[in-house]
């Protein structure tokens, strides 16, 4: 394959020549050329991995949450805890009572590397035991530690004494 | 230009894109991240900023490519016909 803009002297010269030359001071630049064209190769893969991601999150299907009772008022104390699952059954969520009217749920997989995260009540807050993660029982937003996002949390609503988680907000 | 400055270049460039890589690495790792972890924000200006560190990566090519050629083209008159061991 010859070199695009490569002028040759010699009509004779065989195309093989641009890119097996005989001279190893060409040659490098034989080497450097490939390599960088393999970069550009690389470079070109991962353009296609990040479209490749778009193209799947426009595609993707929007999570739709069922209604599902947790627990009832009367269950949990003022801070007390209550562990359910959901949406799923394999989605570990805790449900907290701060006070006689206010109920908060998060999602119990801590965001670092999906621990259980366990409400501490002196601190008024969640804490993950793994590397000392700790998160705000107002929000879920991370307070300290690796955990790179907040909490999800877990939408609730009371209809009498019966506490329903309705959503997940990421 | 002569070879020594030609090979300069061509390393320079190089470095360059290797960087440029460097860089979008870690935004399709950190795209992919934070999509699996549900988050969609990020996804379209990373897809926008790969694109543009794969327009320059393609015009490093090109440069280099372009040295190349000029240096090879000067120095071809006399480097392919002096050298005894060159295969015809
Ligand atoms: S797993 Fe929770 S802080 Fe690391």
């Amino acid at each position: 394959m010859g070199v695009r803009g490569l002028k040759r002297t010699s009509t004779q010269d065989p195309v093989w020549r641009d890119e097996f030359s005989a001279q190893s001071a060409t040659e490098r630049y034989v080497t450097r050329r490939q390599f960088s064209k393999f970069l550009v190769l690389t470079s070109l893969g991962m353009f296609v991995g990040n479209l490749w991601i778009l193209v799947r999150s426009w595609f993707a299907a929007k999570p739709s949450f069922t209604p599902q009772p947790v627990s009832t008022a009367a269950e949990i104390p003022v801070g007390g805890v209550k562990l359910f699952s959901y949406p799923t059954p394999d989605d570990p969520c805790i449900l907290i009572r701060r006070s006689t009217d206010t109920f908060v749920a998060y999602s119990q997989k801590c965001t670092h590397l999906s621990c259980a995260v366990y409400y501490a009540r002196e601190q008024n807050r969640l804490e993950c035991p793994c590397h000392e993660g700790y998160f705000s029982i107002e929000d879920g937003s991370v307070l300290q530690g690796p955990p790179p996002r907040p909490l999800p949390r877990v939408t609730l609503k009371r209809e009498g004494n019966d506490i329903l988680a309705t959503g997940v907000e990421i | 230009m002569t070879r020594g400055r030609g090979i300069t270049a061509i390393d320079g460039a190089i470095a360059l894109i290797a960087i440029l890589l460097i860089v979008q690495m870690w935004l399709l790792t950190a795209t992919l991240e934070s999509y699996l972890a549900g988050h969609s924000e990020p996804i379209v200006p990373a897809a926008i900023l790969s694109g543009l560190i794969l327009a320059a990566c393609a015009g490093l090519f090109l440069f280099i490519q372009r040295i190349d050629a000029n240096i090879r083209s000067a120095e071809e008159p006399d480097s392919r016909h002096s050298s005894p061991s060159a295969p015809r």
